[in-house]
């Protein structure tokens, strides 16, 4: 098999070390964001290295694409330094509101834009608002095989794909050809590092921004309007428990949860 | 359809004709909405190959009706063939609601028929509404658990969602005198395009007592530092005959099971009664899975460690003290005075 064309959907989320500090605006009852810096999204980042590896062994081109304002060329500049060849931004405020088919109709449009491709690559999840439903949605939208939960993958000289799944307690293998799109868990890898070289490479790689225009999205496929889904209210869940601290020796403390634990019949 | 009456449909899961435990769980959940909004009818949707003897176990979870679709295409679970079905029945019977478990599987095939119907579907969710006019309320969660949407799909249907695992409690077993109605399945299948073939399922049932089952679970995190400490753990779990849990880290570090260990927004939501938790630094991804604990002990080293926030006693102490002497004090009250 010749050289592969790969595509890896990367989305930029608020640092998932952050979440704790998570605010809801009183006035608004919108979510703010502010300082919490964009990265990568984390499964994204074994999405891209599986790409590299792919890469590596058959040769080709890796694309990112991702649905996100134009200010995410800042984070995208670190998945160009791992060695992705080129980042295509799809960014309108059109797009503003999608769920996650609509985030999927605009993807599907932005991959056909590239050209063809033999496999598109995402992460499993985001860990902002974590569906898992874009990589199968943009596997529906491009009409090819589409698998979820990928922790394994081999692909064979002539396009073949062996793939593990990940189950509760256990895992699927499955059968397939290429083209198709995956959906990676971060057991499949371990993502590179970027080095000095890559982050100086970075800066000379292409970076496209398109438009809803460009991809010939129409207003009606995305956002909003294009979106089955609507927000309604956000909340900020409350886990806050007494919080009694148990003081003493550590005799004592132990003997006061021997006596929690009875109480609460748990003894035996 | 105006004198028809409202369908909720549950996709059963099963595998190698044992179902899914998420499956009574959703099943729960379609009575509830259905008796919540009233004048509905709850259906589950049962595939697979030899699975007829499933579908009276789905009548006694709270089905009226069973939709039994059994063929040796369907003997594998595979995303084109389950989804051409699922899409195919979805659109002759026109449901209002469709609910599936949001398993690996359910996390696949939902957002597969969702894109095929051209519907919206809400992730995960942790909770549910039915209005009377047939608005369903989608309660998911985000950020790590941090903050809470309610999502609608207010003109397209059906309104589709995917239930977490754990919860929400089944409704007590009651033997169903439903009906089971047998689909022809080469119907359904006829002409799907299939791209990828199962080849096979393998699910090795862990030893030990799961998690969900646990009256006590002992967890721990990456403070504990490796696996001898770790062996005091699953020794304090076994005394009070209950589950080791852990954080991601501890997973990582290879101290403990495997992946059915771990709790949090990636891995399990448990409801024990006890639930105590060593070396645990509490990051909302962890913490949100055990929200619905009955009694949470915290033992942590730093005195700020979050996790105390959402704790009800709190041992500010090395576990390394802590942990020999409670396994001592447990087995001392253990024996009978
Ligand atoms: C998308 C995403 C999903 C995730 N999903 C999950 C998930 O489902 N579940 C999950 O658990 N995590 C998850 N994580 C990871 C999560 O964000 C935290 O990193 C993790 O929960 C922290 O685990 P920890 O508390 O064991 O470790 P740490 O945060 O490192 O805390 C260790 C704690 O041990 C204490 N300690 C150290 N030594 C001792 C001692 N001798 N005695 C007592 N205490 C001591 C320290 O004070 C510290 O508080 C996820 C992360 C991401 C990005
Ligand atoms: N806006 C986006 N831009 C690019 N990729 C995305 C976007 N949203 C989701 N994805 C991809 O789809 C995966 C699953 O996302 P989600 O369905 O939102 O949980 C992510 O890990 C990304 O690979």
């Amino acid at each position: 098999m010749g050289e592969l064309n790969l595509v890896v959907l990367v989305k930029p989320v608020p640092d998932p070390s952050c979440y704790d500090r998570i605010e809801i605006d009183p006035a608004t009852g919108a979510l703010l964001r502010q300082g919490m810096p964009a990265v990568l999204n984390p499964a994204d980042k074994h999405a891209l290295e599986e790409a590299l590896v792919l890469k590596e062994r058959f040769g080709g081109r890796v694309a990112m694409v991702s649905m996100a304002p134009d200010s995410a060329s800042e984070t995208l500049m670190e998945g160009l330094a791992m060695g992705a060849d080129e980042a295509c931004i799809l960014s309108d405020r059109a797009f503003a509101g999608s769920d996650s088919l609509a985030t999927s109709r605009v993807l599907a449009a932005g991959i056909r834009k590239i050209g063809p491709f033999d496999l598109v690559l995402a992460g499993n999840e985001s860990a902002d608002g974590g569906t898992a439903h874009v990589p199968s949605q943009v596997g529906e939208l491009l009409g090819v095989a589409h698998l979820a939960n990928v922790i394994r993958m081999e692909v064979g000289p002539g396009g073949s794909v062996t793939a593990r799944t990940r189950i509760e307690n256990g895992y699927i293998e499955v059968r397939g050809s290429l083209p198709m799109v995956v959906g990676v868990r971060r057991e499949i890898n371990t993502p590179r590092y970027t080095s000095l070289m890559g982050v100086m490479a970075a800066q000379g790689k292409p970076i496209r921004v398109w438009r809803s225009e460009d991809l010939g999205v129409n207003a009606a496929e995305a956002g909003m309007e294009g979106s089955g889904m609507r927000p309604g209210k956000l909340s900020r869940p409350d886990y806050r428990r007494k919080g009694e601290i148990l003081k003493g020796s550590h005799e004592e403390t132990v003997r006061r949860i021997v006596a929690i634990l009875r109480a609460e019949g748990v003894l035996g | 359809m105006p004198d028809r009456k409202r369908a909720l449909w549950a996709v059963a899961e099963q595998t190698r004709g044992k179902l899914a435990s998420v499956t009574p769980e959703v099943l729960g959940q379609a009575r509830r909405l259905a008796a919540e909004a009233g004048g509905c009818e709850v259906a589950a949707i049962l595939l697979g190959k030899d699975v007829g003897a499933l579908a009276n176990d789905l009548l006694a979870c709270g089905a009226d009706k069973v939709f039994l679709v059994e063929d040796p295409a369907l003997e594998l679970y595979q995303n084109d063939t389950y989804g051409t079905v699922l899409h195919r029945l979805i659109r002759r019977e026109q449901p209002e609601v469709v609910l599936f478990g949001a398993t690996a599987v359910g996390e696949e095939l939902a957002p597969t028929v969702a894109a095929r119907l051209g519907t919206g579907l809400g992730a995960h969710c942790t909770n549910l509404a039915l209005a009377p006019d047939g608005l369903l309320t989608m309660g998911v969660l985000g950020f790590g658990g941090r903050l809470h949407t309610e999502m609608f799909c207010p003109d397209r249907r059906p309104q589709m969602a995917s239930v977490k695992p754990g919860m929400f409690p089944p409704l007590p077993r009651e033997e169903g005198n439903g009906e089971i109605l047998r689909e022809e399945a080469s119907a359904l299948l006829s002409g799907a395009d299939i791209r990828i073939r199962t080849v096979r399922i393998v699910k090795e049932e862990p030893e030990g007592m799961p998690l969900e089952d646990a009256d006590v679970i002992v967890a721990g995190g990456w403070g504990i530092g490796g696996k001898e400490n770790w062996r005091l753990l699953t020794e304090l779990a076994r005394e009070l005959s209950g589950a080791t849990g852990c954080t991601r880290p501890a997973l990582d570090e290879g101290w403990t099971d495997g992946e059915h260990t771990m709790i949090g927004t990636s891995g399990k939501t448990v409801r024990p009664k006890v639930y105590l938790g060593f070396g645990i630094s509490g990051s909302p991804h962890h913490t949100v899975g055990i929200k619905d604990a009955g009694v949470i002990i915290s033992i942590n080293s730093d005195p700020r460690a979050p996790v105390f926030e959402c704790s009800d006693y709190c041992v500010e102490a090395d576990f390394r003290k802590i942990l020999p002497l409670l396994l001592s004090e447990i087995r001392r009250a253990k024996v009978p005075a």
